[in-house]
This record gives C-alpha cells, structure tokens and sequence, in this order.
C-alpha cells in the first residue's frame, strides 16, 4: 500500500468502515510508515480539538435575544 | 435462557411529537425546537460565515424559515437535519452576498489540491493543549478554520464539529456521500497542515 492508497481510506479508516480485505494492509502501512503514523495522529487531534472547544460563544444574554425575537415572530400572524 | 426479543421498531425520535405539535399551531412546541437546536444553528452559522452579525441573522432566519415550511417538511430526514440544511442555505447565500466577485457554492474549490497533500511530518508533542492556554488556542482554532474555503469549512463543521453522520451531511448540504468525504478529507487535511505550524514537536521535542 502506498500513502496515497492511505490517504484515501483514511476516512473510512476513522468511521470503522474500512473493507475488510484491506483493514491488514492498512493497519501493516501505519506500522511501517512513520509519515502516515504521524498523519493519522495529527488528523485524529485535529478533529478531536474542534470537537472539544467550543470556539464561538454563545453568551446567555445573545441566546436569549434571539430566543425572544424568533418566538415574537412567529407568534406574529403572517 | 432465550434472548429477550426487542421490538422491530424503530425508536421515535422525541422531535416527531414536537414537529406534530406545531405543525397544529402549537408554538409552546416549537419554542421547545428552537430550544433545542439555537445553540447549533448558531455555532453552525458562525462556521460557515466566519461573521457574529450574520450568525445572528441566520439563526433567526433559519428557524423563522422552518417554521413557515413546517408543513413541507415530510419527517423523511431528522427535523435537525433539515433546520440546518436552512441554516447553511442562508448561510452561503450570506457569503454570496458579501463576496460579491467570487461565486460561493458547495461545488468550489473542488479542483484544488493545495494543502491536501500532507507535508509536515512532525509529531504534536506536547498536546496542543499542554502547549497553549484556553484563550490562546481559541485564536488558534478559529484563526486556522477561517483560512479554509468555505465548502470544506462547511462540510468539516457539520460532520467534525457537530457531529453529523457522513449521510445527514450528505443530506443537509445537497452532496452525495462520495462528495461529503472527498471533501471531508481535504477539510482535515488542510486543517491539520495549518494547525501543524502552531503544534509541532518543536527542535526534536520539549526540554527534559
């Protein structure tokens, strides 16, 4: 398996759903290619850090301004 | 002992009953809706336009929307998933808006390659959140996320960010699943290589 091939079952790599058949060969490049171990890793982090932070706030006072002004309009008959 | 058989039956998602609720006129029920989901039609809005005035906009847009097609909506996705369908239509169209030159569409950006090919190899050590404080690593985040164009921003909110499967994204953003990944892919890619200059194992690795 070359990084390419990698690259292109990463996805399915993350959501579990890699063929089977080619599981082995996947799991076989990671222990040989140190570049695609470090990708891996890095992308796992990548994702695991957005998902982690909330980057935007959403303050209380914001949440219920706009609260208040969607419930005030669509109480409004159109 | 036999397995207890459980019913065929699919679980009823609670939204169901609500969505019913209001589509009668209930709006203690869509109030209940829009509860739930203002948070991540926020947080989705401000992804995508990378702007607080237009995210607020769109919140109020997005469900203001929904509750005038409530009636087309069949219940054949996730009430969730159709509201943030709205939510990244208004959303795009906002950018549109503001980008008058530049057309902005889930289909740009496709051909370019740039940035997905990784290149830095170097290890996070530490963690990135051993490495920076709460506030520095917001800058970080939301500085290297509004680099990214807008499709693969799009599409790495809806599934990294909040969590949608491959298919609800597929579904929200009008792509094929094919499509989502492809893109889903760069996204990561593109992100990781960005976020790699601020994280990497610095001069062979921390002080002993």
């Amino acid at each position: 398996m070359t990084c390419t091939d990698f690259l292109s079952q990463l996805t399915d790599y993350f959501d579990g759903k890699v063929d089977p058949k080619l599981l082995a060969e996947v799991q076989a490049h990671i222990c040989e290619c140190h570049h695609c171990e470090v990708v891996l890793d890095t992308t796992r982090q990548t994702i695991a850090i957005y998902r982690e932070n909330e980057i935007y706030e959403f303050p209380t006072e914001l949440r219920e301004r706009l609260h208040t002004a969607i419930m005030a309009k669509c109480r409004t008959p159109h | 002992m036999p397995a207890i058989q459980s019913p065929a039956t699919e679980e009823i998602h609670p939204d169901v009953a609500l969505v019913a609720r209001a589509k009668e006129g209930d709006t203690a029920a869509f109030e209940q809706l829009v509860r739930q989901y203002e948070r991540q039609i926020f947080r989705v809005a401000q992804h995508i336009t990378q702007n607080r005035e237009d995210a607020e906009d769109i919140t109020q847009d997005a469900f203001l929307k929904a509750y005038e097609k409530l009636d087309q909506f069949q219940g054949n996705s996730k009430f969730s998933t159709w509201l943030v369908r709205i939510a990244v239509n208004e959303s795009l169209m906002r950018l549109r808006k503001r980008k008058t030159s530049k057309t902005v569409s889930m289909d740009e950006d496709v051909q370019t390659e740039d940035g997905s090919i990784p290149r830095d190899f170097a290890e996070w050590r530490p963690n990135p959140e051993q490495l920076y404080g709460q506030n520095e690593l917001g800058d970080i985040l939301r500085k290297t996320i509004q680099g990214l164009p807008p499709g693969f921003r799009t599409v790495f909110t809806l599934r990294d960010v909040e969590n949608l499967s491959t298919e609800e994204t597929a579904e929200a953003l009008g792509l094929s699943v094919p499509a989502v990944k492809s893109r889903l892919l760069r996204a990561r890619l593109q992100l990781r290589e960005r976020l790699s200059r601020y994280f990497k194992q610095k001069n062979g690795g921390p002080k002993p």
